[in-house]
C-alpha cells in the first residue's frame, strides 16, 4: 500500500529544510523555490478523508486526513511559504530560511493532522522552527524577545497536552473534529488554541517578538502561528460563542494599540490580532456563512498582512534599521514602488472595494447580520472603520507620506520586489474575481459581495475614517513610549516579585551565615583555651606530677577495695 | 518652491482636500442612487454610514488617548535596571 501513498506535503519542506544549509547560490534559489510549489502541487493530491493510518501505542493515528478546509490552509501556506522565500532570498542569515521550511511544514502539517496527537507534534514542531526564526536576527533584543516568546508557546502546548490528555482518556479516541467546550478538558485545548490566535491575556507575545525579527522573518512570522489558529478552531470549536466576545475585544485591543505604537511594525503586528479577532467572531457566530468568511479571511489575510510587512521590511532593509514612525516619511519619492505595494496591502486590511479584503471580511457581517446580531454587526463595522484607521491609512501615512525626515533609501532588489509584486497582484485579483476564492471554501458560498449598496455604504464607512483620521491627526502626535499590556505581569511583576524573593532570600542567609560564623568561633575559642598551645590539656607534665598521681589514683582505689 | 515634489505643494494639497471634501459628498448623494436594503433599524438611516464611521474612529483615537495617559511608558522601560 506504500507505494500508493502520495508524498505527505509537509515532509516537502522539511526535506528542503534539511537540503538548504548544503547549498549555496543558484541551486540553492531553485531548491528553496521548488520546495514550496511542489508542497503545493502534493497539498492538492491529497484527496479527501484519511489516506493512512498508523498504530501509535494504543490509539489510531491518522497523520493525513484530507478536506476542503485543510486543503484551503494548506494551500495558502505554501503561497505563503514561496513567495516569503523569494522576498528572503538577499537574506544574510543561513538559519532563517531552513526554520522559516520547517515551521511553514509544521504548519501544513497540522492543516492536514487528522488526530489530535499529530496535530500536536506539528503545533509543537511550530513553535519551536519559529522560535528559531526569530532568533535568526542575531541580535540581543531578538533573543530576549524569542526566549519569552517560546516560553509562551511551551505554557500553550502543556495546556493544549493536558486538554489531549483529558479528552482521550474521557472519549477514548483521539479523532481531531468539532468539540464543546463545556468540560476542563475540552476548556484546555480551547485555551491552547486561543494563546496561539493572541487572546487576551496571552497576546502580548505577538506584538513583543515578531517586530524583532530580520526584516524577512517577521513575514514568515506573520502567517502561520495566528492563522493554524484559527484553523484549529474552526475544525475544533465552530459556533462556540465565547469566541464572539473574545474576537470582538481582540478586535478593538489590535486598533487601540496600534494607535498608540510608533514603531511601524509593531503597528501591524497589533493589527495580526485585529484580523484575527475578525475570524475568531465569525467562528464564534458558526453559521456556513461567517465559517465561510473567517476561512476566507485567513486566506486573503494572510496575502495582505505579508505585503505589508514586506513593505515594511524593505523599508527597515534599504535605510539600514529604521522602524521608528517619527524617524521615517515621506518615501513615497525614493520609493514609489514600494509605497504603491504598501499602499495596496493598507487598501486590501482595510477591506476597500475591489481588494481582497473586501470580498472576505464582508462575509462575516453578513453572517452576524442573518443571525440578528445588531450589536455585532455595529461593533464589526466600527472596527473596519477602525481598520482603516490604524492600519490603512497609519501605516502609510507615517511610513511613505507625511513630514520627510530626510531618508533617501532606495528601492529594494528585484526579489524583493518581485514577492511584493506577487502578493499585490493576488490582492486585487482575488478583491475584483473571488470566485476561484469562493470555490474553495469549505461551504458552498451563496454571497454575492458586488451590490450597489454594499460598496456606497463601505466606501461611505472607510472615507469618513479617513477624514476622521486627518481631522483628529494632532491627536495621534507620535511618542517615543511603548504601551503596557499583560506582559507587564510576567515581564516587570513576576520579575519585582522574584527580585524580591531572593533579596529577602539572600539576606536572611547572610544573617543565618554570620550567626553561625559567630557561634563557631566561640566554639572555636573556648576549644582554643583548654586545648590550644597554651591551653590546660596541652601543657608539658613532669615526670614527678606523674608519679604523684599515679600514687595518689593507687591509695584511692586502696581506700575503694579495702573492706 | 519648485524643487518640492509636486505632491508636496500646498496647491496640490489644497485641491487634494477640495476633491476629497467632494467625493465624501457625492458618496453620501449616492445612497438615493439604490434601493437600500438595511438589515436592522439604524443602518437604514439616511448617511448612516458616514456619520458612524466618522464618530467610531473618533471615538476611538480618544479612548486611546485616555489609555496612552496610563498605560504609556518610555521605550527602554523593560530594558533599564
Amino acid at each position: 500500500m506504500i507505494d500508493a501513498l502520495p508524498m505527505p506535503p509537509a515532509f516537502i519542506l522539511f526535506l528542503g529544510a534539511l537540503l538548504l544549509p548544503f547549498l549555496r547560490g543558484g541551486p540553492r534559489a531553485a531548491v528553496a523555490l521548488a520546495a514550496p510549489l511542489l508542497t503545493l502541487a502534493a497539498v492538492w493530491a491529497v484527496p479527501d478523508g484519511p489516506i493512512a493510518t498508523v498504530d501509535f501505542l494504543e490509539y489510531q493515528l491518522t497523520p493525513i486526513e484530507g478536506d476542503r478546509l485543510s486543503r484551503l490552509f494548506a494551500t495558502i501556506f505554501a503561497l505563503m511559504a514561496f513567495t516569503g522565500t523569494l522576498f528572503a532570498l538577499r537574506q544574510q542569515s543561513r538559519l532563517e530560511l531552513p526554520a522559516a521550511f520547517v515551521y511553514a511544514g509544521g504548519a501544513v502539517g497540522v492543516a492536514f493532522a487528522g488526530d489530535m496527537i499529530t496535530m500536536f507534534i506539528f503545533w509543537e514542531v511550530m513553535a519551536v522552527a519559529s522560535t528559531a526564526v526569530i532568533w535568526a536576527a542575531g541580535t540581543e533584543a531578538a533573543y530576549r524577545a524569542s526566549m519569552r516568546y517560546v516560553l509562551m508557546h511551551l505554557f500553550g502546548g502543556v495546556l493544549l497536552m493536558a486538554g489531549i490528555v483529558g479528552l482521550v482518556a474521557e472519549t477514548g479516541s483521539v479523532e481531531f473534529g468539532p468539540m464543546r467546550a463545556d468540560g476542563v478538558a475540552t476548556w484546555l485545548i480551547l485555551i491552547g488554541f486561543l494563546i496561539n490566535a493572541g487572546a487576551p491575556p496571552f497576546s502580548a507575545w505577538l506584538p513583543d517578538a515578531y517586530p524583532e525579527a530580520s526584516w524577512s522573518g517577521t513575514v514568515f512570522l506573520s502567517a502561520f502561528t495566528t492563522k493554524t489558529a484559527v484553523y484549529v478552531l474552526l475544525r475544533g470549536f465552530p459556533g462556540t460563542e465565547v469566541l464572539i466576545p473574545i474576537g470582538t475585544y481582540m478586535i478593538f485591543y489590535g486598533i487601540i494599540y496600534a494607535l498608540l505604537e510608533n514603531d511601524m511594525r509593531r503597528i501591524l503586528a497589533y493589527s495580526i490580532i485585529n484580523q484575527v479577532g475578525f475570524m475568531v467572531v465569525g467562528i464564534g457566530i458558526g453559521t456556513e456563512m461567517s465559517l465561510n468568511g473567517s476561512a476566507a479571511h485567513a486566506f486573503t489575510h494572510i496575502i495582505y498582512k505579508a505585503l505589508l510587512l514586506m513593505s515594511a521590511g524593505s523599508v527597515l532593509l534599504m535605510t539600514g534599521g529604521v522602524r521608528r514612525c517619527n524617524e521615517l516619511g515621506g518615501l513615497f519619492k525614493c520609493m514609489p514602488y514600494t509605497a504603491l505595494m504598501g499602499t495596496i496591502g493598507a487598501l486590501a486590511i482595510s477591506s476597500f472595494p475591489f481588494t481582497s479584503g473586501f470580498i472576505s471580511k464582508s462575509m462575516i457581517a453578513q453572517g452576524a447580520a442573518d443571525q440578528g446580531m445588531a450589536w455585532i454587526w455595529l461593533a464589526l463595522a466600527a472596527a473596519s472603520a477602525g481598520v482603516f484607521l490604524h492600519a490603512g491609512i497609519k501605516y502609510p501615512w507615517y511610513v511613505f507620506f507625511q513630514k520627510d525626515h530626510g531618508l533617501r533609501p532606495q528601492e529594494p532588489p528585484l526579489s524583493l520586489k518581485l514577492a511584493m509584486g506577487l502578493f499585490a497582484f493576488l490582492c486585487i485579483a482575488l478583491g475584483v474575481y473571488p470566485d476561484p476564492l469562493y470555490a474553495i471554501l469549505p461551504y458552498p458560498v451563496d454571497y454575492v459581495p458586488y451590490t450597489t449598496g454594499h460598496v456606497v455604504t463601505m466606501l461611505q464607512l472607510l472615507l469618513f475614517s479617513g477624514l476622521a483620521f486627518f481631522v483628529m491627526l494632532p491627536y495621534m502626535k507620535r511618542t517615543l513610549t511603548i504601551t503596557l499590556d499583560f506582559d507587564w505581569f510576567y515581564r516587570r511583576l513576576f520579575r519585582l516579585g522574584a527580585r524580591e524573593l531572593v533579596d529577602r532570600s539572600a539576606t536572611a542567609h547572610g544573617a543565618a551565615l554570620s550567626d553561625a560564623e559567630a557561634r563557631l568561633g566561640q566554639f572555636i575559642t573556648r576549644i582554643f583555651r583548654t586545648h590550644g598551645p597554651h591551653g590546660v590539656l596541652a601543657r608539658t607534665w613532669p615526670t614527678g606530677s606523674m608519679v604523684l598521681w599515679a600514687a595518689a589514683l593507687l591509695a584511692l582505689s586502696l581506700l575503694i577495695y579495702y573492706r | 518652491m519648485t524643487d518640492k515634489h509636486w505632491l508636496e505643494r500646498p496647491r496640490t494639497i489644497a485641491w487634494l482636500w477640495r476633491i476629497g471634501w467632494a467625493v465624501l459628498a457625492l458618496l453620501v448623494l449616492a445612497e438615493f442612487s439604490y434601493h437600500p436594503h438595511p438589515y436592522f433599524t439604524v443602518d437604514g438611516w439616511f448617511g448612516f454610514h458616514a456619520g458612524f464611521g466618522f464618530l467610531a474612529c473618533v471615538a476611538m483615537v480618544l479612548l486611546a488617548k485616555l489609555l496612552g495617559v496610563y498605560l504609556k511608558r518610555d521605550e527602554d522601560y523593560y530594558h533599564r535596571d
